[in-house]
Formats: C-alpha cells, structure tokens, sequence
C-alpha cells in the first residue's frame, strides 16, 4: 500500500492505496464521490475525465498513487455550493444531455476547452471535445451548450 | 478492469529510475504519462512487478533550443509539445502530428518519449522523427548513448532503448523557413491513424529543393519514404507532387487489418503522401 495524500474538491484526504487502484476507483470507491463514472474502462469514452491540477484527464487512465499531491476537480466541486458553474447552466439551458452519462466529461472538458481558449469556433470545440463520446449521439446540442458557456463567461468578466 | 497488483516506485531523477530498473529485474516496467501503459495493465495484457513511474523526473522534463537543434525531454507532454513556440516555427510537421494525438485529455498526459519508445507501430510521431533523423539521447548504467532515428525503431513495440536504459530525450534539427504538414487518415475520432504521412518541404523560387517524408502503419517501423523525397526535387506543380508519391508504396509490407486491406493502405499511401506533400509545400 502507498500512502497518498489528495485534494479533491477542495477537501484534502489522506488514504493508503494499492499501487494497481485506478484514480477513478479511487474517487468513487474510497471516496465515495461518484458523480465521475466509468463509462468505457478502455481510454476512448472521456466519461470518468477529471481536472487534475487544472488540465483534464481520464482518470480511468491515471493511477491513483500517481495523483499524490494533487488538486482534482470532478463534476460535484464544478459549482461554488451556491451557482452552477456557467458551463452547467449552459448544458442546462441548452438541453446538452439525452441520458446524461457522459456529462460530467463533457462538463468537465469543456470547462478545460474554454480555459484554454475562450472563445472557441463550432470546430474548435468539436476538435476539443475529442476525447468525450456521447453514445446518444447528442452532440449538436453539447456543441450549443459549449457556445452558450463561453458568452456566460464572457458576459460575467464584463 | 483492474491491473493485476504490481509494486510502484517513483523514481526522482533519471538515476533513481535505472536503479529501480536494475533491482527491478526483467518484469520491471517504465512509466512515462501512462497512456500507452494504463489501458495495457487494465487489459491485463501486460503484468509487470514494478512500474517504475518516470512522470515526475524533472530532467525529463522541457524543450531547449541549442542553436542548430530543438531538444525535447523525454517526459515532456504531448500538450507542451505542439505549444510550445519553437517547435511550432522550427518543426511545424512535429507540432502537426503532435496535435492529432489520440484527444486533449491524454495530451495533457501522455509524453513525447513514452510514445516514441513504446513504439506502437500506428503512431504519429516515430515517422517524423525517422524524416527528420532526430537524434535519441539513451540513459543506461555505464552512462548515456546516441542512437540515430533510423536505427531507433526496430519493429512493432521494439526499440533501441534497452529493458535496463532509459530514454532521455530527443533531438530534431531545425527546419526554419521549411514548410511542414501531418496528413493522417482515420475513421472516427481519436482513432489511431490508418495511414499518416509527416512531410517536412523546402522551397526554393517556387520548387522542391528538399523533402523529408516519412509514414506511419505501413508496416511493423515507420518508413521513411527515400524515392519520393528523392523525386520531389525540382516539382512545383500538384501533378508533379503527385507523380512523385506513387513512389511512396514501395518497399511496403503493410498489414491488413480491419480498417484497411494491404491494398487500400499502398492506396492511401501514395495519395496521402501527395496531399501531406503538396500541404507543406503550399501547392494546390
């Protein structure tokens, strides 16, 4: 066992982990925070996607012995407790879920998409958005929502 | 799934690691990003003793310009790669081929040395390394060793670096004032490339004076394609460009596979290469 200590959240764990134990079982099993969901286990869906340390990642694909010392952020610390994030309100108001199984990739991507550039074209944000499968195939109303976000953010600097 | 349970050792230097190589034995394994070798443990394809984690390796880390040469950390990301504004004015095809790796997410992660020295044999950047003859930087226990590209890749998933050494980084000459382009032809999002053809072109009054082309998933190493660049010189026309890519599937020995028969793959291969050309070259 390996002792690690993590942020996630904003509350800081300190747990012991089997070198082998996954970041996304780490979250949802020792934790218990289990709004990131394992969606494909073979890198390609995006669905279990968390910030670590500010950038996106799959957490299927990263150890959880590996994220020692590490800020994460998932879809249950996006909001303040208060508002939703812009980008959850843009997914609301645009309806950029069908079953809603891949959204707290998606939500979480587009958060990293709009950090990085924000004010992405319609191709820019498909292109960003690789590495996230909506397997209803609802991407038209996702890329929406993703357009909806930036002018939120862009009108709360303003 | 779940990897079956191995021990984990961070390495803190490039020392460390070959240390833990070393004690580790045979069934020791190198972890850079781990996006080639997560999904490798999860299937269960591959069951180490130790994973010896290289991420967080400061001297793998950076890129350098020295002068006459880019140098890249072996642990440098995917995502710091095609930002980075060296390579983008100096390597353009590297940057390019960098940027159609897997997705965002694994880019943030996943590194230039993990996926040169894993060596899949459908990756995007062993063929721009082999045209652009990069130099690999190997770390081992009598000290460190150059190795050419083209002695780099020796089959699929195999490569010069030994089970006890260390990739350390990597080295590409700079091409200013070159034009540089990826071409890569796949299915569906974020699959790995069916063919990919890196081109790296100078131009001189409006001709080819130099090429450098190189292919990937054309066989179990990229290949560098010596005839086309070869018949590129002096071309300033599309027809030209393409003439000189119907040499690029010579010398093949492509695997079928269900994306491509061998056919279709020698196909795309001299149409992909016309187009990776003539996009570099600024020709239309």
């Amino acid at each position: 066992m390996q002792h690690i200590k993590v942020t996630v959240d904003g509350t800081t764990y300190q747990k012991e982990v089997e070198p082998r134990t996954l970041l996304v079982h780490f979250l949802r099993e020792d934790l218990g925070r289990v709004g990131t969901v394992v969606g494909c286990d073979t890198s390609n869906c995006g669905a279990c996607t968390v910030l670590v340390d500010g950038v996106s990642l799959k957490s299927c694909s990263m150890l959880a012995v590996q994220a020692d010392g590490s800020e994460i952020t998932t879809i249950q610390g996006v909001s303040d407790g208060n508002d939703w994030h812009p980008v959850q309100s843009a997914f609301k108001e645009c309806h950029g879920l069908q079953c809603g199984y891949c959204t707290p990739g998606m939500v979480i991507s587009s958060i990293d998409l709009l950090n990085e550039n924000p004010n992405p074209t319609e191709a820019e944000i498909r292109e960003g958005l690789e590495g996230n499968l909506c397997r209803c195939t609802g991407y038209h109303n996702i890329v929406k929502s993703v357009q909806r976000a930036a002018e939120l953010m862009e009108g709360a600097k303003s | 799934m779940i990897p079956v349970a191995f021990d984990y050792k961070k390495a803190s230097s490039v020392e460390d690691a070959l240390a833990a190589l070393a004690e580790g034995g045979e069934d020791a394994k190198l972890m850079g990003g781990g996006q080639s070798l997560v999904p490798v443990l999860r299937l269960r394809l591959n069951a180490p003793s130790v994973v010896v984690d290289c991420s967080s390796i400061p001297e793998l880390k950076g890129i350098k310009d020295e002068g006459g040469k880019i140098v890249i950390g072996a642990g440098t990301t995917h995502h710091a790669v095609m930002n980075d504004p060296a390579v983008k004015s100096s390597l353009k095809v590297l940057a390019d081929a960098t940027a159609s790796v897997a997705d965002p997410q694994i880019r943030h992660r996943g590194t230039l040395g993990g996926a040169l020295a894993h060596s899949d044999p459908r990756a995007d950047q062993p063929p721009v390394a082999l045209a652009l003859d990069a130099e690999f930087t190997i770390a081992g226990a009598t000290g460190q060793r150059c190795v050419a590209a083209a002695d780099f890749f020796q089959g699929p998933f195999e490569t010069a670096v030994g089970p006890d050494e260390i990739l350390v980084s990597i080295a590409f000459p700079k091409l200013d004032g070159w034009g540089g382009h990826y071409e890569k032809f796949n299915r569906a999002a974020q699959a790995w490339s069916i063919i990919g053809v890196a081109a790296a072109v100078r131009m001189e009054g409006g001709k080819i004076a130099e090429a450098r082309i190189g292919l990937t998933n054309v066989g179990g190493t990229p290949h560098r394609a010596s005839a086309v660049e070869q018949a590129l010189v002096g071309a300033s026309s599309i027809a030209e460009v393409e003439a000189a890519s119907m040499y690029a599937s010579d010398n093949l020995s492509p695997f079928a596979d269900e994306d491509a028969d061998v056919d279709y793959r020698l196909h795309l291969a001299r149409v992909l290469t016309a187009r990776s050309v003539a996009k570099a070259a600024g020709i239309s």
